[in-house]
């Protein structure tokens, strides 16, 4: 693989040996901390490095240390140390563990929240422990008596914290006997965000993550002691492109999205691992659907891409694949504007027998930033056919300084690296033009492109012999195309897109296509084999194969070394 | 005969004695800190030279002086965590945020005396290379802040403060921050957050040391009011002497702030050690005993958070007998001498030295809703025990004092307190707890009768609590 070098034969790690439930195990000296630099190891670490998972709330990986829900409390012993400041050891010569204990009331255990204590040699911890559990429920018991239990309507339900952690580690009940405290709900925070403060756990995730992640300290806590809320700054909005990622780090359901809450309750949905198109920074997300619906993105882990975090315009961007002007028929139009709604195979054949005719040097191809791989592929195999003059259609936008680029193409990269479009996405399009106007250009094919955005108007496809439009969504090109071929959207098939970075990701099917829609590269191979005679592969992953033994710039990478988190190459 | 030993406040309620720069240098101010900084560089063994700065490190270090703000910590200790190679400013931070229940001494020194603080802050920072101090103060103290500012003025223009103070090339400036109208501020992480402008929710140690990240995480250290004025006198009359005064190991001097039912509540300044807590009571020089027909229920000796003595415990206490050997002694709770480690033998802590006297006309239920409804009120809320609990505790407590108590409600009281001490990120959690599992320790009687007397029929439940439990 590319970038898989073996980093192994670097000096050994530094290790400290420590004692998990009984087991000795040896776990590095350092961990990475939240921003990525070396720190010494934490209990949490340490244990989930050897497979003890300790259950916590306000830690989180990817944001500092707060340690303020408590939920991480774990007994541990230290080795004792005499007056010399050396260990004292049993008649075995083995360390004399000192149990931590309240000094004044040696009977109850001195808890260290795993979250922010450092491993220290021969330390004990004790993850499963009575003292252990005793601490975790008595936690977990003040963390419910203001909750308002209102699970049956609670959009986090099925996938919250409070309800796992019960369920593991809590008391069947309660000894509660007071009132609830009132707090605020259905709090406004900004245009995507809605806050239950009664749910809130006051876990400061959120706050963290728009203060040190996003950098917009939008985010605090009002009142005192048990009315603590969180809040905006008065007259303040949490509006920034990334709010909706405190609704994924939030453990419970306190932090809705307004766009998701209370239409699906999480249980139901199928998930499927795919990519992000609305820039080329591809964040990994999972797709949630329910019988092909797509409910909702969320961001799926990739340190090399997007860590945990995407961007709220990109999450919001689904809507489309829903929509009632979607291209579901395949139709052949005649140019006195007859037309006839056929199926695939009968497309196919009059397609490819129309371009058959073509001149060497006649055809054009727009070809999309947006398609994957494989069907950027297969339409260079019939560019080069017709030795046709190709190109895509560049999208700009607005970029910032974390997640999102200006580069709004997917495949930007890809439809690069594999010769359909060039440094400068575009550069073409202006000769394309020119070949239209002069007559030179008979036949143009659009894929996934509306190539009226580029100035080819109604007179200039009066001047086309053929006009053959591929695309998801109905346009004006569509409307006059002689050859319409609806096809499937990113969500609806699999394949593979390059990122701005130079970075291979696949993705994965969610959904069905709707009506005729079909996944570009099934229909692409069929034309291709019609029209060229070759036999590219009848799947997608030998379809991959076969594009990275012939392209050098994907150096023989295999669909299966993509795995969820996809792989660098040379760009 | 037990009396009054005045160090701190020995100048400051005599007549016609003002707060003024003037007063306070006709009375030998700011001697200390010109003796101070006249300390020369001292030859030790081998050719190694030891720093004014050490010097008067080790003085403070050898009069075993002990922090007065409650937690009763080694000054010198503390002074020797800080980090002094990590290259970064060190910050010297007085806590002037006396708000523990029951405590007004700190209070004295900086509306009467304002000066011998500035004077033992000028001395501390000198010590410990700081050249940049704050004091927080308490918000709810307005004119002390006033005085405090005036006080740092008048310093300044006696060259006292500012750039090369009196010649030495020491620099320091002093500014004073008024506190947010929160106990927790007078926790020392929560009062450096507060002081960076933000939420004072106390940081989590590890790894927020103040002696290596404090302050902007540099290394700084806070001192209470009174300790710093003790560093003055330790340096005015040496470490040794100053060790002299009080007990072994309990040195110096303290100022209680004796109130309750008392005949003459007020603050009295003694020899750590030398008064036990009966004679601060009861003494004429003190307390004056209770009001007349009344007789001692129980004692609050630290402040609100300490936990409760009651009239007539007894403790065992290794006490040094004839031929000085350590024995076993049974101690009444009016014989246990005032000073740290006595009271901590006891179970409980002299705090913040306030002690708060309850004859038997009060309800100890009543008592315990008060004090568990400050700390339900001052709890910041930060983290899970003490945010939940306090409030939750406070909420049972005012069932029981409104008649809807239940026969189980001390147990409960007890299990709800045990769960939040020792498991929050400051010694809140303890200070909301400990009142509550003394006084329904010590007093179970007085909660189960609480509880009883209003019990529903054999089988029949108690509405109220069933009501307020399924909501």
């Amino acid at each position: 693989m590319a970038t898989e070098t073996t980093k192994a034969e670097s000096k050994p790690v530094e290790t400290v040996t420590v004692k998990v439930d009984g087991v000795t195990v040896e776990v590095p000296k350092t961990t990475p901390d939240w921003q990525g630099n070396p720190v010494p190891t934490t209990i949490l670490q340490a244990c989930k490095q050897v497979g003890k998972e300790i259950p916590h709330y306000c830690y989180h990986p990817k944001l500092p240390v707060s340690g303020n829900c408590r939920m991480c409390l774990v007994e541990i012993g230290m080795p004792a140390m005499g007056r010399d400041r050396k260990p004292i050891l049993n008649e075995d010569g083995t360390p004399k563990i000192q149990k931590g204990v309240l000094p004044y009331d040696p009977s109850l255990p001195r808890g260290a929240i795993a979250c922010a204590t450092p491993v220290a040699p021969n330390m004990e911890i004790h993850t499963h422990s009575d003292n252990t559990k005793m601490m975790r429920e008595a936690v977990l018991e003040s963390l419910l008596i203001n909750h308002p239990l209102d699970c049956p309507i609670c959009d986090q339900a099925g996938e919250c914290k409070l309800q796992e952690y019960s369920m593991e580690h809590g008391q069947a009940k309660s000894q509660f006997a007071e009132t609830k405290v009132a707090k605020p709900k259905q709090v406004d925070l900004g245009p995507r965000i809605m806050l239950d403060a009664e749910r809130c756990v006051l876990c400061t995730r959120c706050i963290r993550f728009s203060r040190d992640i996003v950098n917009d300290d939008a985010l605090g806590i009002v009142e005192r002691g048990s009315y603590n809320s969180i809040a905006t700054f008065p007259g303040s909005r949490f509006e920034n492109n990334y709010t909706l990622n405190t609704v994924d780090i939030c453990p419970v359901g306190a932090l809705t999205s307004k766009d998701f809450r209370f239409q699906m309750r999480v249980w139901f949905m199928k998930e499927a691992k795919s990519i992000c198109t609305s820039c080329s920074t591809g964040c990994n997300i999972v797709v949630g659907s329910r019988e092909n619906k797509v409910y909702r993105y969320e961001p799926r882990d990739n340190d090399a891409v997007n860590a945990c975090w995407m961007c709220d315009e990109g999450r919001l961007n689904y809507k489309w694949v829903n929509r009632e002007d979607r291209l579901t028929d395949c139709i052949i139009r005649e140019r006195d504007g007859n037309q006839r709604k056929v199926e695939w195979p009968t497309l196919i054949k009059e397609l490819s027998e129309r371009l058959a005719k073509a001149e060497p040097g006649s055809v054009a191809i727009i070809a999309s930033a947006r398609a994957s791989n494989e069907e950027l592929y297969l339409i260079k195999l019939l560019a080069d056919h017709f030795q046709a003059i190709t190109d895509c259609i560049p999208r700009q936008g607005e970029s910032d300084n974390f997640l999102v680029q200006a580069d709004k193409n997917p495949n930007s990269n890809g439809a690069r690296v594999l010769g359909v479009a060039f440094s400068e996405m575009g550069i073409q399009i202006a000769r394309i033009d020119e070949g239209i106007e002069s007559g030179k250009i008979k036949t143009l094919l659009s894929f996934g492109e509306n190539i009226t955005r580029v100035g080819i108007d109604d007179a200039m496809i009066g001047k086309l012999d053929l006009l053959v439009v591929s695309d998801i969504l109905g346009s004006h090109a569509a409307d006059k195309a002689d050859f319409v071929l609806p096809g499937a959207a990113h969500l609806e098939k699999r394949g593979s897109f390059v990122n701005g970075k130079g970075r291979v990701q696949k993705f994965q099917k969610a959904i069905e296509a709707p009506g005729n829609a079909r996944a570009d590269w099934e229909w692409l191979r069929e034309l291709v084999i019609k029209i060229t005679g070759k036999q590219p592969a009848d799947n997608l992953p030998g379809l991959f194969n076969e594009m990275s033994a012939s392209v050098s710039a994907f150096n023989g990478v295999q669909w299966k070394d993509l795995g969820d988190l996809g792989v660098d190459i040379n760009i | 005969m037990p009396e009054e030993f005045r160090l701190i406040l020995k100048k400051a309620d005599e007549p016609g004695y003002t707060p003024d720069i003037d007063c306070y240098m006709s009375h030998g101010g700011y001697e200390s800190l010109k003796k101070a900084l006249a300390i020369q560089p001292k030859e030790i063994e081998d050719g190694k030279t030891k720093t004014p700065q050490e010097q008067i490190r080790d003085e403070v270090m050898t009069s075993g002086l002990r922090g007065r703000g409650g937690a009763g910590f080694s000054c010198g200790l503390k002074w020797s965590f800080v980090d002094r190679r990590s290259g970064k400013p060190i910050y010297l931070i007085c806590n002037a945020d006396e708000s523990e229940p029951g405590t007004f001494k700190d209070r004295q020194i900086i509306h009467k005396d304002p000066h011998q603080l500035v004077e033992g802050m000028i001395i501390s920072a000198f010590a410990n290379d700081v050249n940049l101090a704050y004091i927080y103060i308490r918000g709810e103290f307005p004119n002390g802040a006033k005085l405090l500012n005036k006080a740092l003025n008048e310093a300044r223009e006696k060259g006292f403060l500012g750039k090369n103070i009196l010649g030495s090339g020491f620099d320091l400036e002093i500014h004073v921050h008024r506190g947010a109208g929160a106990y927790i501020c007078g926790e020392e992480t929560g009062l450096i957050e507060s002081l960076e402008g933000k939420r004072a929710y106390p940081r989590i140690k590890p790894p927020f040391f103040p002696a290596v990240l404090g302050l902007y995480m540099c290394p700084t250290i806070v001192n209470n009011v009174e300790t710093l004025c003790a560093v003055r006198h330790i340096i005015e009359m040496g470490g040794a002497e100053y060790a002299k005064l009080g007990t072994p190991r309990n040195t110096g001097t303290r100022i209680v702030s004796l109130s309750g039912q008392v005949k003459k509540p007020g603050y009295y300044e003694i020899e750590v050690g030398k008064v036990t807590l009966g004679e601060l009571i009861f003494h004429e020089n003190f307390g004056g005993g209770l009001r007349e027909g009344r007789s001692l229920k129980a004692v609050i000796p630290g402040g609100s958070s300490a936990k409760v003595l009651k009239a007539g415990e007894k403790f065992n206490m290794k006490r040094p007998n004839k031929d000085g050997e350590m024995e076993s002694v049974e101690v009444d709770m009016l014989d246990i001498p005032y000073d740290f480690d006595s009271l901590m033998a006891a179970g409980t802590m002299s705090g913040s030295s306030a002690i708060i006297v309850m004859d038997d006309s009060v309800d100890i239920v009543d008592v315990l809703a008060n004090v568990s409804a400050f700390y339900a009120h001052e709890s910041c809320g930060q983290c899970t025990p003490c945010r939940e609990g306090s409030l939750w505790m406070s909420k049972a407590l005012n069932r029981l004092t409104s008649g809807k108590g239940r026969k189980e409600d001390a147990e409960y009281l007890t299990h709800i307190a045990t769960n939040i001490q020792g498991r929050t990120i400051c010694a809140f959690g303890e200070a909301s707890s400990w009142p509550v599992l003394s006084f329904v320790k010590k007093f179970k009687d007085e909660f189960e009768a609480k509880g009883a007397a209003v019990q529903p029929a054999e089988g029949e439940p108690n509405k109220e609590g069933a009501a307020t439990a399924a909501k």
